[in-house]
Order: structure tokens, then C-alpha cells, then sequence
């Protein structure tokens, strides 16, 4: 099924070697910053954002993502601050594509439909739940498609080809392909085989390819072109503000 | 039903990254569960190996003292390593080795499960990682050197509560780059499908002996069986014995720590408790959490049974009205153990106890003529750090001083 998502990237495509999606852990350091580094990331051409929800169990997120989702937490983001948040997002940068990112919990929490719908609503294309494979997922899945969001699917190279065709069926807007098996923020070296994993993803399915876990540089980005469509910026820009504040972020987004 | 499912609760809500692991996993588990021959195997090492079957105890003292209904205990605290942890590793452990794994690791909580996997670990000559929060290293030393002792590594978790379920978060975190070569042995009937009916079919070991063994000692069924319920794997054990037959009611005692309407407490089952429906750890039960969904705090004296979540089996028997859900709060817990010491010469591990003082609640109002059983799923003399503190035992911190004093 083709989504509003998957054409917009596409047409990008157009006149873009690769697309770059960067990713932020919302409330962390604080709403403040966020906004500061989403004005610098939209500033330097980021085609799509991937915000994140912070849930108190964050399974498939290694140690900077878990610090950041906890402090967050700590300093009392709520599901509600992080619709609004999004809402000013979305409203403010029409260029930027925008999706959440969290955990199923927080989205059945919500209220499946409800958290969908909102989410449509405030202008944002789309959900990634890493914790909601499709056979537990059917109704989110159907929602989301009848509501016109990408609920974004997942290959890794643990994945057979028939299961990625399978999954890749059931998916929106892109795939995100996982660079390497672990959490996220682990250094990946990308070597023939990754050329290869990202062959088999490309056969498997006709959307485009987002490529993420572990990049942080632009010799990185380079080695994507041609291969995926989408290179995923994730810890590497939280490592950033942390260590030299969100001015860093504008430079460091235009040299990819 | 969908494959994993318990009325609402259960499911497998892993990530992408997983699934080719989960159904290695599924796979070695129906063709071991459809093979005669691997039961066979897992019962003759648990004789062999960890004293099975364990004995049912008439607690004639008990019963007198009680004045009601006649007292049978389950003695899981004979286990090799003291508890009902000892079924389910031993029996995941000989799974690992059909599936030609090298490597093993787990989450603990106080430690009962960190050191029956370490042991499991140590027979079958595999390498064992043991995840375990912060705060519960610095709690739980003497399980901390036993695991060690044994070969395994000890990781202490620093994120989150650092406690049991963040001890689990990590567990996962390794696995999801380390699958090739490692088995996640979950240490009760919770987390994804097929660990709640895998961990559930090894300790039904415990019901099958129960039901044989009251049959010979009563004459017939017992009129109820109590056990304590943290995730739920030695009250999924013992109850399995008895689900068939409608006659037995089952009790199953959470922690409800202070006191349930204190707000600390790990009681998700019972009236007030405030759990409610939530999806995480890769399940689907009731959770003690926000009501945005954020995970919260648990409190217990009983490391083993704080914990936010239960297992998505006893939550739906639970729903159905099969299970009967009560609490204990750690005075009542603290008494039940003194009584049952001095009345039987038996030492419950502080978990256990919850089981006891439900079932020394209830005795007194049944008829001599009606039997119970009580689950003990594990002995609470090798808990002596944290039942002597409990217990606020004078020349107990008198001598800890001394010895400190001496390795100064």
C-alpha cells in the first residue's frame, strides 16, 4: 500500500542522493532544547524527525536513549506535553515529516485508536513502535492505514527474506532497517556485509529504505548512497547537545 | 485462541530483531514438549540432582495450634539452591542443550534465580552473564559470591529502580545482540510466549507430586492450596495439579508490603491494588503503572515477589475467578515465619511466607475433616542477612559488627 509518507519520500528522492531522519528524546535535556535543535535540524534540510515518547522500560534502547528517556521522566514529561510539543512542531516546520517513536505500552495506554488519531491530527505521518511486531498488531496496523499515518516496520538482519517481505506487506511510509543487531547507539562497522543486508532488504520490498543504529558521521552517510534511501541520525545527535549544547547541532546536520 | 494467550493477557510483543530467535526457541520447545523422552530426562535429573519429589509435610503442630483444617506443606525449599527456581532452570538448562547453545543468561532479583541459573550453568558447562539491579547487589552480597563462586558474571544494572524488572530490560539487551550462541533463561511465568507456558510446564512438576501425594496421604483432593504469587511460577506449579479439579480452591498471596492502601506494595491481582491492563516486558498482564503507562515503583520484604508485573496465566485465571487473590503485609509475613519455625522446626523463605499467612488465616475457620496445602517454595535459612535484619535481631548485629570490626 502506498502512503502519503512513501511518495513524499520518494518525490525527494528526486533531487536528493539520501534522505537524513534525526531523532530526539522528547522532554530531554528539556522541551526547551528540543525546540532549539528541532529549528537547527529543519534549518539544515532534515527531511523527517523521529520524536520520542520516553517510557519508564525502553527494551530495544541501549544507554544513552535509557538515560535520556529516564531523566526525561524524571523531570515529569507527560504523553500530553509531548502531543502539544508535536503539534508546535508540525505546525511550525510544514517541510519536516514528522513521526513518534515509542513503546506499545504508552499507545495502548492511550487508547490505540485515540493515540492514532491524535496523532493524525496534529499534523505527524506516522508511529514507530519498536515492541509491536504486526501479529500483535493488527488492529494498530489497520488504524493507522485507515487513518492515513505509516506505521513504520522494521527489517534486521536476523530477518529471513520471507519473513521481510512479509513484514514490509503489512508496513507504510519506509522500513526502518536495523544496521546491526544490539540496541541502539552501538557502534556499527559497515562492511560488505551491510551491502549485502541492504540488498536483500531492497529486494524484499518496493519502500523506501531507512537505515539507522549506530551512524554518527558523514563518511558514514556517503557509504549509504545508492544503497538506502534514508540515513537515521539517532544517539549521535544526543551525545552532541550533551557534550557542546544545541548549537552544535546545525553544523553538525549540514556536514553530513 | 491466539498461540500465547490466556483470555486477554499474554502475547509476544518482542522486537523485529528477536523474532527468528523466538521461533528457534518455540520450535525446540514443542518438539521437546511433544517428546516423551525429554520429561522422562527432566524428571530423572531432577531426582537425581535436586531431591525430587519433594516431600508433603503434615504439619501436625501447625494443625493443632490452628484448630482447623489439617496442614500440608510442599517442601520446595529442599531443592537443590532452596527453592522452586531449581525445576525451571534445570529444565530450560536441558533445553539450551538441545538447542546447542553455549551461553546462558538471566535476570535476578534477590538472587534465587541469579544462583539456580549459575548452578544450572555450572552442571551443563555453559558461560552464564547474570543481570541484577544495583541496589539489589549491594542487598543481596552472599548471592552475589555464590554466583561468582560458581563461574558466572555478575552485571549490575544501574538504570531505571535498579531493581528486578530493570535487571530484565538488560537481560533483553544483551540478548538482542548475543542470540546466536545464548539462551535468555526468564526466571518465571511472565515475559513473552513461550516463557510463560514453558517456565509453567517445568514447575508443573511440583502440582503433579502434590496431587499424588495428598491422594496418598488424605485419601482425597485437599479443600485449598495456598501459594505465593510474585511473577507466579511455584503457584503456576502447584496449581496445575489442581485446575482439573473443581473442588480445590487456590489462593494465590501477593506482597502487599506496607500495607495495600499505603500505596507501597506489589499486589496486582487483588481489590485496591491498582494495577491495570498495560503491555510491556513483552507481555500483555496487569501492572502496577502510571496511568500514562510508566512503570512504578514496587515495594516488598520479599525481593522475589516485588514486582510489577504478574504472570499473564494467573491473571486471566484470576479474571475467571479460578485463582482467589490475597495479600500480606510484611508484619503479618514476619509473624507467619515465627510460627511456623516454632511450630514445625521449618524455616519459609520470606516469599513462602506470604503463603502462610493466608492459609493460617483461613485454617482456623475450616473443618477438621478438610486438608490444605501450603506451596513452600523455598527455605529462608540461606536469607539469613535479610531475615536476621528483618527480624531486627539484636545479637544478630552485635556479631555482624564484630566481624566487620575484624576485617578492618
Amino acid at each position: 500500500m502506498s502512503s502519503n509518507l512513501e511518495q513524499e519520500l520518494k518525490n525527494r528522492l528526486n533531487s536528493k542522493p539520501i534522505l537524513l531522519m534525526t531523532h530526539l528524546v522528547l522532554g530531554y535535556p528539556s522541551l526547551a532544547v528540543n525546540r532549539e535543535v528541532i529549528r537547527q535540524m529543519a534549518a539544515n534540510g532534515v527531511d523527517c524527525i523521529e520524536l520520542q515518547i520516553p517510557f519508564s522500560e525502553p527494551i530495544a534502547d541501549g544507554p544513552v536513549i535509557l538515560k535520556a528517556s529516564q531523566e526525561s521522566l524524571k523531570n515529569g514529561i507527560s504523553v500530553e506535553e509531548c502531543f502539544t510539543f508535536g503539534q508546535e512542531m508540525a505546525a511550525h516546520y510544514p517541510a519536516v515529516r514528522f513521526l513518534f517513536m515509542t513503546y506499545y505500552n504508552i499507545v495502548f495506554k492511550y487508547g490505540e485508536e485515540a493515540f492514532l488519531r491524535r496523532t493524525k491530527d496534529i499534523g505527524f505521518c506516522g508511529t514507530i513502535v519498536p515492541d509491536l511486531p504486526p501479529e500483535e498488531g493488527q488492529t494498530y496496523l489497520a488504524t493507522s492505514k485507515a487513518l492515513g499515518l505509516a506505521p513504520v516496520q522494521f527489517f534486521t538482519p536476523t530477518s529471513s527474506e520471507e519473513r521481510m517481505r512479509e513484514v514490509a506487506a503489512q508496513g507504510a511510509g519506509f522500513v526502518y532497517c536495523v544496521a546491526r543487531r544490539g540496541v541502539t547507539g552501538q557502534q556499527t562497522t559497515f562492511d560488505d556485509n551491510l551491502d549485502h543486508y541492504l540488498a536483500r532488504c531492497r529486494r524484499a520490498t518496493d519502500l523506501p529504505l531507512a537505515v539507522g543504529f549506530g551512524i554518527s558521521n558523514r563518511a558514514d552517510v556517503a557509504l549509504l548512497v545508492g544503497k538506502a534511501d534514508m540515513a537515521v541520525i539517532g544517539t549521535a545527535t544526543i551525545k552532541l547537545v550533551d557534550a557542546q549544547g544545541p548549537e552544535a547541532v546545525g553544523p553538525f546536520i549540514a556536514g553530513l | 485462541m491466539k498461540k500465547g494467550y490466556y483470555g486477554q493477557w499474554g502475547g509476544a510483543f518482542i522486537p523485529e530483531v528477536l523474532q527468528a530467535t523466538f521461533a528457534d526457541l518455540n520450535r525446540a520447545y514443542e518438539a521437546a514438549r511433544a517428546d516423551a523422552s525429554f520429561w522422562q530426562e527432566y524428571v530423572e535429573l531432577m531426582g537425581n540432582y535436586s531431591c525430587r519429589p519433594t516431600p508433603l509435610t503434615y504439619a501436625e503442630n501447625l494443625t493443632r495450634h490452628l484448630g482447623g483444617a489439617k496442614i500440608y506443606i510442599k517442601r520446595e525449599d529442599l531443592n537443590h539452591t532452596g527453592a522452586h527456581k531449581a525445576n525451571n532452570v534445570m529444565g530450560q538448562g536441558l533445553l539450551v542443550r538441545r538447542m546447542g547453545k553455549k551461553r546462558v543468561i538471566a535476570e535476578t532479583g534477590a538472587g534465587q534465580h541469579g544462583v539456580a541459573t549459575a548452578t544450572m550453568a555450572a552442571r551443563f558447562g555453559l558461560s552464564c552473564t547474570i543481570y541484577m539491579g544495583e541496589e539489589d547487589v549491594a542487598r543481596q552480597r552472599p548471592n552475589v559470591f555464590w554466583m561468582e563462586k560458581l563461574g558466572a558474571t555478575v552485571v549490575p544494572v544501574t538504570d531505571g529502580s535498579r531493581t528486578l524488572k530493570d535487571a530484565m530490560n538488560e537481560a533483553f539487551r544483551d540478548w538482542v545482540s548475543s542470540m546466536d550462541d545464548t539462551h535468555y533463561v526468564i526466571g518465571t511465568v511472565c515475559g513473552p510466549h513461550p516463557f510463560p507456558e514453558m517456565v509453567a510446564w517445568f514447575q508443573s512438576i511440583i502440582g503433579i507430586e502434590a496431587h499424588r501425594q495428598i491422594l496418598a496421604q488424605h485419601g482425597r483432593m485437599p479443600d485449598r492450596v495456598y501459594a505465593c504469587v510474585g511473577g507466579g511460577s511455584n503457584a503456576m506449579g502447584i496449581f496445575q495439579g489442581f485446575l482439573d479439579e473443581p473442588g480445590v480452591e487456590l489462593i494465590g498471596v501477593e506482597a502487599g508490603g506496607l500495607g495495600i492502601d499505603t500505596g507501597k506494595h506489589a499486589s496486582r491481582m487483588v481489590e485496591g491494588s491498582g494495577a491495570t491492563p498495560g503491555v510491556a516486558q513483552g507481555y500483555k498482564t496487569r501492572f502496577l503503572q502510571s496511568a500514562e503507562g510508566q512503570m512504578l515503583d514496587t515495594h516488598s520484604i520479599a525481593a522475589g515477589l516485588d514486582y510489577v508485573g504478574v504472570s499473564p496465566i494467573l491473571a486471566d485465571l484470576g479474571e475467571k475467578g479460578r485463582v482467589r487473590f490475597a495479600s500480606a503485609t510484611d508484619r503479618e509475613v514476619i509473624e507467619a515465619l515465627s510460627l511456623a519455625m516454632r511450630t514445625e522446626g521449618l524455616i519459609p523463605a520470606m516469599e513462602s511466607s506470604h503463603a502462610f499467612v493466608q492459609a493460617i488465616k483461613e485454617a482456623p475457620t475450616m473443618r477438621q475433616d478438610q486438608a490444605i496445602i501450603i506451596n513452600m517454595s523455598g527455605r529462608g535459612d540461606k536469607d539469613i542477612f535479610t531475615i536476621a535484619h528483618a527480624f531486627d535481631d539484636p545479637s544478630w548485629k552485635e556479631f555482624i559488627v564484630k566481624r566487620a570490626e575484624a576485617y578492618r
